[in-house]
């Protein structure tokens, strides 16, 4: 080993988090303390338009004021930027245990675009010649998606990826009622490892639901769609990679075999972060998908930021997005909202600006080579890691063995716990004492004690090696003193959480008012 | 101060190593010794106790004397009250009958045992399901669902219920092999009935799923998707379990846990039949539909624990007209397993296998394969 080839990379073995003991903001409650003194209203005004108050209908005046916090100015800002430090946030940590939604490196400068005045103070009720540059870039980024996908049209309406399944769905039905089968055609069909939100939006739309396992190899079989399908199949609404990181080559069977019994198909395209530039859901033979701007396209998303998730369809559905669409003339953009068959507004307004803009700025700064190269990159991540994490004890990948996946694996710790009674949770907690931030959630367990890692296109190799030297550290500790990692963490901000509390309607509070309530408590006593 | 119960079969698992399917019968068991059989119940029982430690101070250890419980526990650093006596080196099923019997009046919060599915039997026919249990899987033969998946695990689900983080409990069933029709060849399992054990959310992520549903209500959703589709004119055979017996209870009927039942305009036109009575009752039926649940903890759909429903009543009902049922959780359990069959004629097994619909929830279906 050269001297250049030696580890660059280390794991933080002293760190610990910030931890303020701060109290929750209602506690900071303080009669009288203000963050602003809000001016008396000039008498011309008052005279003008009244005192604003008596124009509302009566049984909408509150007797008392809302029970909100008072709190000073910098109190407020000394509180939540507290909070912030409590966090693992994706700019702090290594954040790629996050699998099917790591965040990748969204540009500051595209946020700093999002937050220019020329975007925050404009307003969705003005009129269109007044906001043609927003209009644009919505155009201009829909003709990218189309490129993107091969779709022939997009509605960026959807404000989430959960959205554009739902509206999906809303589209198959309206599809089956102008060809009056919609009442016939009541089944949905999905994958246990596509996107949970397939089966759940589309139940939301009063769909039946059938999920499809996958045989021992990891893939859905032809037979296994083949059982599922019948006059009754409204559409199959599927994840290509799944959330194992491995793609279904008989996709363009499936699609086939749902388009011969009359159902559509719709893709969901919400993490297509390893196919960018590679493959597209027109060859696939996909009739409506979406893309999650804030995931693919980079835009932060959870509670880093707004999400936006775009839906593109064929021509054949083009008349039944939600209206209102974004078109050119030749001179002007315009909302045009004549859309023959359409399903109607699907939320107000037309779509969640900030994260078009960044969507579309990300993609114009790394150009079409750009994007392909994004995916590459993110497979070969993928990749590296998955060769790495084999050879961890305890560690296994199942399914596909001795493939390639694509842009994730969902790993299992199934050995570990068998061997030493360490579980994922408990690998987890430990990670979080050397900085990093591994998640557990991807119910129903179907893969035991799982574990997904996407590294996406940003994180460097240095990075990737010290989050393994962080899993092989924790590995190590497991089998030597399992207590150890059992009793973890303990550089964290809040050590063990008592999750029984969570099972027990009589405990648990979503809002402070019930919390006071079921905990006994008078307000601010 | 909790009070845990704790019942180990010393012998337990002895008759697997040297090949001998199980350990019952006292022929069997010098047998096995002859062999060259170690006991390995104790050991397995000190990882589950070890698990409990950190609550020494806070919950007593009731348990019979010598290798029925007392040694381990000591071992282990706990200081056991002890109750019962037994003839040392000498013990049987009649002891563990006992010891639970006694456990009961004793008044324990959990019984903790170590051993297989005929310890199970044995403490289901003692006790029923009136103290909550959970085994120490020790055993041979492990087809009943009382089991944690390991010792260490069996200790940290207890060291959660006697805290009360584990609050709800769920009935598992209790199968046993006759294990002398094995060494000869031919494998019968039967239901005996459900215990009680601590209600672990294993396949269901913990933190983010606080408000799903527990089993119960997933088996209510199921049954009520299962009612509302069924035609007046068609007779439904009612195979095992709890979450077939689900439906019979939205129904208001009465029903048998164990036995295979006969419902038609959700009335019952027998209970607890034989394979026998099915087909009489069904001869001169034309619409005949089976709903069945797969049973134990290896996810067998036919074969095991309901043999009632036979080869020949499957052929005559056709595949078309199995509905099979289980909860998300339950087919999450099999890990990605095939579902099995074992009903003793191939061409049935042959028919069965392949892919099968599993009615898993309200207008909500799993599509998952079914091997022989």
């Amino acid at each position: 080993m050269t001297e250049k080839d030696k580890k660059k990379y280390r794991l933080r073995k002293n760190f610990h988090q910030a931890k303020w003991d701060e109290p929750i903001i209602f506690e900071l409650h303080n009669p009288g303390e203000r963050g602003i003194l809000v001016p008396e209203v000039e008498s011309e005004v008052v005279e003008a338009v009244g005192d604003g108050i008596s124009a509302l209908p009566e049984n909408m005046v509150r007797k008392q004021g809302p029970a909100l916090p008072e709190v000073s100015q910098m109190r407020v800002l000394k509180h939540y930027l507290r909070l912030s430090q409590h966090c693992l946030g994706a700019d702090f940590n290594i954040d790629i245990g996050q699998g099917t939604c790591t965040m990748k490196y969204s540009p500051k400068i595209h946020k700093m675009l999002a937050g220019s005045p020329k975007v925050t103070e404009i307003h969705p009720w003005q009129d269109d010649d007044t906001v043609q540059g927003a209009l644009e870039i919505m155009y201009k980024l829909e003709t990218f998606l189309r490129e993107i996908s091969g779709m022939s049209r997009f509605s960026l309406q959807p404000s989430s990826g959960s959205a554009a399944i739902f509206i999906m769905a809303s589209m198959v039905h309206a599809f089956h009622t102008f060809h009056g089968e919609a009442e016939k055609r009541d089944e949905i069909i999905t994958t246990i490892f596509s996107h949970p939100s397939d089966a759940a939006a589309a139940a939301v739309k009063g769909y039946k639901i059938i999920t499809l396992y996958p045989d021992e190899d990891g893939l859905v079989s032809v037979d296994a769609l083949k059982e599922a399908m019948s006059d009754r199949t409204a559409a199959l609404f599927i994840t290509n990679p799944e959330d194992t990181g491995i793609f279904n080559p008989h996709i363009a069977e499936f699609t086939r075999i749902v388009h011969e019994a009359g159902g559509l198909c719709g893709y969901d395209q919400a993490n297509a972060n390893g196919i960018l530039g590679i493959t597209r859901a027109k060859e696939a033979g996909f009739d409506l998908c979406f893309f999650n701007l804030h995931k693919t396209f980079s835009a932060p998303h959870g509670c880093g930021g707004p999400a936006s998730g775009a839906l593109g369809v064929t021509e054949d559905l083009i008349d039944f997005l939600p209206a209102p669409i974004v078109d050119y003339d030749g001179e002007k953009y315009y909302l045009n909202d004549d859309i023959p068959h359409t399903i109607g507004k699907t939320r107000g307004f037309y779509g969640v600006f900030p994260v078009i803009l960044k969507a579309y700025a990300w993609i114009t700064s790394l150009g079409g080579q750009g994007l392909k190269e994004a995916a590459q990159v993110a497979v070969l991540n993928n990749n590296y890691l998955l060769e790495n994490i084999k050879k961890i004890r305890g560690a296994a990948s199942p399914f596909s063995a001795g493939k390639h996946r694509i842009e994730q694996v969902r790993y299992t710790w199934e050995q570990l716990t068998q061997d030493t009674g360490v579980t994922t949770e408990d690998v987890t907690c430990r990670m979080a004492d050397f900085g990093f931030h591994l998640w557990s959630s991807h119910h129903p367990f179907v893969v035991p004690q799982p574990f997904t890692i996407e590294p996406t296109e940003s994180y460097s190799k240095d990075e990737l090696d010290e989050y393994l030297e962080g899993l092989r550290k924790v590995v190590e500790e497991a089998y030597d003193d399992p207590e150890r990692v059992k009793n973890a963490p303990y550089n964290s901000v809040v050590h063990k959480i008592d999750h029984s509390t969570l099972d027990d309607p009589e405990k648990w509070a979503i809002t402070w008012r019930a919390y006071l309530k079921k905990h006994g408590k008078s307000k601010r006593d | 101060m909790k009070k845990l119960g704790l019942i180990v079969n010393p012998i337990a698992g002895m008759g697997g190593k040297v090949g001998l399917k199980g350990t019952d019968g006292a022929e069997i068991l010098e047998k096995a010794r002859e062999l060259g059989a170690e006991p390995e119940s104790p050991q397995r029982t000190a990882e589950a106790l070890r698990q409990l430690l950190p609550l020494k101070n806070e919950m007593d250890i009731v348990t019979y004397p010598g290798e029925m419980g007392e040694d381990v526990v000591i071992q282990s650093g706990f200081d056991p009250h002890l109750i019962g006596t037994i003839h040392k080196g000498r013990t049987d099923g009649t002891d563990t009958k006992r010891a639970c019997q006694d456990l009961r009046s004793y008044g324990v919060d959990l019984l903790l045992f170590a051993g297989g599915d005929g310890t199970a039997r044995d403490i289901y026919t003692a006790i029923e399901d009136t103290v909550v249990v959970l085994g120490i899987p020790t055993g041979v033969k492990m087809h009943s669902a009382v089991f944690a998946c390991n010792p260490v695990r069996a200790g940290e689900l207890s060291a959660l219920f006697l805290q009360n983080k584990i609050k709800r409990v769920r009935e598992a069933e209790v199968m046993d092999i006759d294990e002398e029709s094995v060494r000869r060849g031919i494998l019968t399992a039967k239901l005996f009935g459900y215990l009680k054990i601590p209600y672990e959310r294993r396949h269901i992520q913990g933190l983010k799923a606080g408000s799903l549903p527990d089993e119960r209500v997933s088996q209510q959703a199921i049954a009520q998707d299962i009612i509302e589709n069924m035609d007046s004119d068609c007779t439904f055979i009612i195979g095992p379990g709890t979450t077939t017996r689900t439906i019979l209870e939205r129904l208001g009927l009465n029903h048998t846990l164990l036995g295979v039942d006969l419902v038609q305009e959700k009335r019952l036109l027998g209970t607890d039949l034989s394979e026998k009575q099915l087909l009489e009752h069904i001869k001169d039926k034309k619409d005949v539909k089976i709903i069945v649940t797969p049973i134990g903890g290896q996810g067998y759909l036919f074969g095991r624990g309901n043999q009632q429903i036979s080869a020949e009543i499957i052929r005559r009902v056709g595949k078309e007209n199995i509905i099979v049922a289980a909860t998300v959780e339950k087919m999450t359990s099999f890990s990605g397993r095939p579902l099995l069959i074992d009903t003793g004629d191939m061409s049935v097994n042959r028919m069965l296998s392949g892919y099968i619909k599993v009615v898993s929830g309200y207008r909500d279906r799993i599509v998952y394969k079914v091997a022989y």
